[in-house]
């Protein structure tokens, strides 16, 4: 593997609500590589989105807070940061592109205005050295005719488009990592296949590494170079995305995998798919042992007495598994 | 059309009047289904797929009527539904069910579970009181909600589970059609599965009809008997789901397949890019609405709109250039 340009060691966000102390992230370790996209997959309320406004620290607290773990960028501790030294970090060296694009811009200011206004925030340019930058970064972006785009508001362009400003606005900093929180799921397959190109295009002309968190296991196969799997707040399989998908280790990968219909593959006669019983465990009450153990056709009784850990058992694929230990 | 068709669309159509009016001069009309004709045959089931904003749900509305139609005629049973009025209306419903997207919005959340599923008894004035009982609790065990469940309220449950009392509720009247409006798409993957299972069961257990309304290709290509392929308030293409995916005719369905991100790796070399958004529908391109962002358009194809026509047996498309 290549050098790491972000390395999360046993991260540990938990949130205070009425219910008690739900453990959103209980456990987080991965390896951003430098120039590479890392896919991190998995089901809703798994604790991936978490990860990543951990890493930004926007987790709001009160009910949030990271109580444990480091987040090395280019071997520094995000954690230690003081808050203005992390503004500096903030959409300058780590930015950040929303799934829903409509929310993500306001909606009271033109499209000009609000990417100037971040890039004047960030770099030392004027108001007109600013826009100069718009346009170029709107034109990256493949946007037709920007310079009438600059004076359109959000509403007036379609969802494909909103997105591509995002991105251009992610971008304008010249960040060395982006973090992408399910950036195409809002979009339309042949729009998201249009974006994820962009996406990929940009990376490699920008030198950027990238963060890519998606629930669609075709998107992190077509984007990602590596994949974590999270599981209820834990990163459950780490490996290269030719490891995961010839053989993934996991139990809840494979059958994650066995569940999702193909486009490309033959339909059983019975049009019964596999599937993985039961439910994401609740956040509030860990099971002790695997947290996947009742969901698991596997388990023994190692798997609900002990926790397993993650552990690298092929050259860089690590799982968290009795059955691989 | 065919006499073993439960459901039969001509020329439907649904046009919302947008602005306009006194002193706004001419309204302008947004063509969000313009001129379907289709049949549905007992026990298939029938993909509708497109892109948002293709009018894939307001064909849905318009079967249901819950969308007056402007143009065109839906025969159900081969009654022309298009002139009931409120009680036959209220009858045909009984026949026609539909399940929505969003497990979370389409449960009352101040009803339990048990007046939720056995609702539609109350309003078709059906059953005894203990009837409607066991009936409510043999719904809820064909759908695989707990007997001890019954009496607690929606956000009690999960995503997979509501659609699962969705799902029984359709099923109570025992309908002919069911109406499924993006069923799966609101769940997590694993979920999926396990709904689709039972959709897949139920249809063999009660000889149900899918309408499969969808914007999920690998879905409908798993869970669908025949598909078509709607743009911009159209149907391009229509044919077996097999004959569909291995071999589309339509340059925008050879687009959308190809665009759907898969985990095969021989797939990325042969991706069709498709240059461009969707149109808006208040004022679609001139002859063929795909025609701006097609690959082998013509200049017949800027002109003239292509009518459906049967290219080969069972497989319909409207395209000036089909081409496999």
């Amino acid at each position: 593997m290549t050098d790491a340009l972000l390395e999360i060691r046993n991260l540990h966000t938990y949130f205070r609500t009425d219910e008690g102390l739900a453990k959103a992230v209980n456990g987080v370790d991965l390896i951003v590589p430098k120039g590479q996209t890392l896919g991190l997959v998995g089901e809703s309320g798994c604790g991936k989105s978490v990860t990543a406004l951990s890493i930004m620290r926007l987790i709001p607290d009160p009910p949030g807070r990271i109580v444990g773990g480091e987040i090395l960028f280019e071997g520094r501790d995000l954690l230690k940061l003081t808050e203005p030294e992390m503004r500096t970090v903030r959409g300058n060296t780590i930015s950040m592109i929303f799934q829903e694009p409509m929310t993500a811009l306001n909606p009271v200011y033109k499209i000009g205005s609000q990417m100037a206004e971040v890039i004047q925030l960030h770099q030392k340019v004027g108001k007109a050295g600013a826009m100069e930058r718009v346009l170029e970064m709107l034109n990256k972006v493949g946007i037709a005719d920007p310079e009438r785009r600059l004076n359109e508001y959000p509403h007036e362009i379609s969802g494909g488009m909103r997105q591509r400003v995002l991105i251009a606005m992610a971008l304008s900093s010249h960040p060395k990592l982006v973090i992408a929180d399910e950036p195409t799921t809002a979009l339309d397959v042949t729009i998201q296949a249009q974006i994820l190109d962009l996406i990929n295009v940009l990376k490699d002309e920008m030198g950027t590494s990238n963060l890519l968190i998606t629930h669609d296991l075709g998107v992190i196969f077509e984007m990602a170079q590596w994949v974590a799997v999270m599981y209820a707040g834990k990163v459950v399989e780490y490996a290269s995305v030719d490891a995961l998908f010839s053989r993934p280790l996991h139990p809840y990968t494979g059958g994650l995998m066995e569940s999702i219909p193909h486009i490309d593959q033959a339909v059983s006669p019975d049009k019964m798919l596999k599937t993985i019983p039961g439910m994401v465990p609740s956040l509030f009450e860990m099971l002790e042992g695997c947290s996947f153990q009742d969901r698991c056709n596997h388990a023994f009784d190692r798997c609900r007495s002990e926790e397993p850990h993650l552990v690298d058992v092929n050259s860089g694929h690590l799982v968290r598994c009795w059955l691989h230990e | 059309m065919n006499n073993d068709n439960l459901l039969t669309l001509e020329g439907v159509k649904k046009h919302f009047v947008m602005g306009g009016g006194f002193l706004h001069g001419e309204p302008s009309f947004l063509k969000a289904v313009d001129g379907v004709d289709l049949g549905i045959k007992r026990g298939e089931t029938f993909g509708l797929v497109g892109e948002s904003g293709c009018g894939k749900t307001t064909l849905g509305r318009c079967i249901l009527r819950l969308e007056e139609p402007t143009e065109g005629r839906v025969l159900f049973e081969g009654r022309d539904i298009m002139g009931y009025g409120r009680h036959e209306l209220r009858m045909l419903r009984r026949d026609m069910q539909i399940i929505f997207q969003d497990p979370y919005s389409s449960l009352n959340p101040r009803k339990k579970v048990r007046r939720i599923i056995g609702e539609a008894f109350a309003v078709h004035k059906m059953l005894t009181k203990e009837e409607r009982r066991d009936r409510v609790q043999e719904l809820a065990n064909l759908v695989g909600i707990r007997p001890e469940q019954i009496d607690r309220f929606p956000h009690e449950f999960s995503g997979g589970q509501r659609q699962r009392i969705c799902v029984a509720r359709a099923l109570a009247l025992n309908p002919k059609l069911i109406i499924a409006d993006e069923p799966v798409s609101a769940l997590d993957v694993s979920i999926q599965a396990q709904i689709l299972n039972l959709l897949v069961q139920l249809q063999g257990r009660f000889s149900l009809t899918y309408l499969f309304i969808s914007h999920d290709l690998s879905v409908v290509r798993h869970i669908c008997d025949r598909v078509a392929v709607m743009y911009l308030g159209r149907i391009v293409e229509l044919t077996d789901s097999g004959e569909l995916f291995a071999r589309p005719l339509h340059a925008y369905t050879q687009a959308l397949l190809s665009a759907v991100p898969a985990t095969n790796p021989h797939k990325k070399d042969t991706r069709i890019h498709l240059e461009g958004e969707v149109p808006s529908q208040i004022n679609p391109p001139k002859g063929c609405a795909f025609h701006p962002r097609c690959t082998r358009r013509g200049e017949i194809c800027t002109r003239e709109v292509p009518v459906l026509v049967e290219a080969e047996p069972g497989h319909f498309v409207a395209c000036h250039e089909p081409q496999a």
